[in-house]
């Protein structure tokens, strides 16, 4: 099956007083039709820059440095060769956008025009894209307000008059008005508390199902795409640290800050553990040290990692073996999954035994920590 | 500390649009010839020379006045008056929009009641003609009645514009988050509120100074004021009262009526800086919307680094033409074309 969305190499900086702030470096990531590919990562690895840095959204000071997103969707391409993003001019972008690639963004609040009725703001869209007379487009609006599960006598309400569930399901019907092929859904649930959440994943999911799309989704929540995503990017310091298909990642982390970040929340069904958290902060971006950028909070960090030159190298060792999953893919060549795997365990060893000794000062930790 | 001020007015100057820095230009030449003016020039105004009415010579570079007077000193002289009192009714007249356009906006309720009501009052007195009828009924007619009445019928239109931006300030959280750590209305209203309207403030300032100097020259031209006194206004009066028009005499008009047109373009000019002056967001983008020669807009699509690179800018390119460079890469390339 060849990707839909082939985004290679790319670097995205903003140009900035002191130095280039490197937001994105060098990424590669592949979108597969009908799949939803999950990118996490902490605020401010680069998520968002990466996905509209690929889109071409970026006002200045964002700059595109390297790179190629070749897209390759049935009604630009017919068949033929993939399309350049980067190359294209400002015209070529415009018959894309929207129609081949659409975009939910992050705050439906800010996203929607506070004075336009929902239906006049869907109909400026499907009329800017899609020649068809007025009533088909009116049809078409009610029809896409009914997809996302909302009555169709809203659509004469204005965005302050709907829920803040409400008016996300507006921007997923809107971003999928003309039917695209792609569609990126920027941390499209986290102002919304978890029950609306759960409605509208499982309606992305269902969507998805029937209509047939691809989805990027931007999160810094991992529990969520290890339920909604077929694959997960984890992102650091705006490099890709590990890809892989979402159960592997979940069980057999290879790389250690994806370990960090799936010790950071609780499972809902597994044994009760300790959350760790990843100490320290993110690095500076403006500088362009060699090596892996995860260094200062590694657990694992030894003198080989200042020269790692973090491609991502397929995972070996026998965890893999038994996932049988050629797909999964880790910037970090130092940790095999099984040695992370053994850390975890004597560690959480270690806090057992301390915690049978001194229980009065793992109950104060525990305060600390949570 | 200093070096740090400094360095932020060089960073604001190097950011200006090129609009804004002519206007800053022109402007500095104005205030220089205000507070040099009288100094250099090579006559008294009022000193009669035994060449009447002559045209300019290097004798009198703006040539004379019917009764004698070098219309060049005069001129110099005259820019004084007229910025000084234009930029005194401008720090009036913003000093009072701002007191009542925020006060009425941000205190609310019967205030704002009373203050926008004398705003709505004070806006539809017709200007002009109460200028004339005031100015002829003061005793004294002198440059401060002119500042007094100036002012006073000059607030209104900065104050509404104050009191809209202040309201929709007043509505957003960092307001209702300053409150809600205990600041002082006062402190709210001054770090809070003003900072946000900086250019708006500055903006309303040079209309303000703009209208000064308007009003100020058409009172004086039509001689209501003291007409004894040297500015850019009762050089026109003179200049009228003594057919300089019907006598062919352009050399009396035009120079002053220039340089109430030049102070006036100045001041539009500086306008357009001004929004960057009080918005960092602007002015963080625009000093850097360019890349390798090329200008980016915000609406444009994100710059690929390597295409920049690939082909100069339109700019550039119309000036590579003319280069050296070019023409050696063009005759390599084309042979003797």
């Amino acid at each position: 099956m060849s990707p839909i969305l082939e985004i290679s190499d790319l670097s995205v900086a903003y140009r900035a007083d002191g130095g280039d702030v490197h937001a994105v470096e060098h990424v590669s990531l592949t979108l597969n039709p009908g799949e939803v590919v999950g990118l996490c990562g902490e605020s401010g690895s680069g998520k968002s820059t990466l996905a509209y840095g690929a889109m071409r959204l970026l006002r200045p000071p964002a700059l595109i440095t390297s790179g190629s997103v070749r897209y390759s969707g049935r009604r630009i391409t017919s068949g033929g060769d993939p399309v350049d993003i980067l190359t294209m001019s400002h015209r070529e972008l415009h018959k894309i956008r929207w129609r081949e690639t659409a975009i939910v963004f992050q705050s439906a609040m800010n996203a929607l025009n506070p004075v336009l009725r929902i239906e006049d703001q869907i109909l400026d869209g499907i009329r800017a894209h899609l020649k068809m007379p007025r009533h088909e487009a009116k049809e078409k609006a009610a029809s896409l307000i009914d997809l996302v599960g909302i009555p169709r006598d809203r659509l004469r309400a204005y965005p302050h008059e709907l829920s803040g569930g409400m008016r996300q399901r507006v921007m997923i019907a809107m971003a999928l008005a003309a039917d695209p092929e792609v569609v990126i859904m920027d941390e499209p649930t986290t102002a919304l508390d978890v029950v609306v959440q759960r409605d509208i994943l499982s309606q992305i999911v269902e969507l998805k199902e029937r209509l047939g799309f691809a989805v990027l989704f931007i999160t810094h929540d991992l529990s969520l795409l290890l339920e909604l995503a077929d694959r997960i990017a984890v992102m650091y310091a705006g490099r890709l640290m590990e890809t892989g298909a979402a159960q592997v990642l979940m069980r057999d982390p290879a790389h250690p800050y994806t370990e960090g970040l799936l010790n950071s929340f609780p499972s809902l069904r597994g044994p009760r553990r300790d959350l760790n958290g990843i100490p320290g902060v993110p690095p500076d971006l403006r500088d362009t040290k060699p090596g892996c950028p995860f260094i200062p909070r590694c657990g694992f960090a030894t003198d080989a990692c200042s020269s790692v030159d973090m491609s991502l190298e397929p995972v070996t060792g026998s965890v893999t073996a038994r996932t049988a999953d050629g797909r999964h893919l880790t910037a970090c060549p130092i940790v095999s999954p099984e040695e992370l795997r053994e850390a975890t365990e004597k560690a959480r060893q270690a806090r057992q035994v301390s915690k049978e000794a001194s229980p009065e000062k793992a109950a104060s930790q525990e305060g600390v920590r949570s | 500390m200093k070096s740090g001020f400094f360095a932020g007015i060089a960073n604001i100057w190097r950011n200006l649009p090129g609009k804004a820095k002519v206007g800053v230009w022109l402007f500095g030449f104005f205030v220089l010839a205000a507070v040099i003016g009288p100094e250099v020039a090579p006559y008294a105004p009022g000193a009669q020379t035994p060449l009447t009415q002559a045209a300019p010579s290097a004798q009198h570079w703006f040539g004379t006045t019917q009764t004698g007077q070098d219309v060049l000193s005069q001129v110099l002289t005259g820019i004084r008056l007229t910025l000084e009192l234009a930029l005194l009714v401008g720090v009036i007249v913003t000093v009072i929009s701002v007191l009542v356009g925020v006060s009425s906006a941000y205190l609310g309720g019967v205030w704002d009641d009373v203050l926008s009501l004398i705003t709505n009052v004070f806006l539809v007195i017709p200007a002009l003609p109460l200028l004339i009828v005031l100015l002829g009924y003061l005793s004294d007619q002198g440059q401060t009645s002119t500042i007094v009445v100036l002012s006073l019928l000059g607030w209104p239109w900065g104050a509404r514009v104050i009191r809209a931006q202040t309201l929709t300030i007043r509505g957003r959280d960092f307001i209702a988050a300053s409150r809600e750590t205990g600041e002082k209305t006062w402190r709210i209203i001054g770090f809070e509120v003003i900072p946000n309207e900086v250019s708006l403030i500055a903006a309303s300032f040079v209309n303000t100074v703009l209208y000064a100097i308007g009003a100020s020259v058409a009172l004086a031209f039509v001689g209501l004021t003291n007409v004894t006194t040297w500015s850019l206004g009762t050089i026109l009066y003179w200049a009228q009262n003594d057919s300089a028009l019907q006598g062919g005499a352009w050399w009396w008009f035009v120079p002053a009526g220039l340089a109430v047109a030049l102070i006036g373009t100045s001041l539009v000019l500086l306008n357009s800086g001004i929004d960057e002056l009080g918005s960092p967001r602007l002015r963080a983008t625009r000093g850097t919307a360019r890349v390798a020669g090329h200008r980016i807009w915000p609406t444009d699509p994100t710059p690929v680094l390597a295409q920049l690179e690939a082909e100069p800018g339109r700019l550039g390119s119309f000036l590579h033409s003319f280069s050296r460079a070019s023409v050696l890469q063009e005759t390599s390339a084309g042979g003797n074309r």
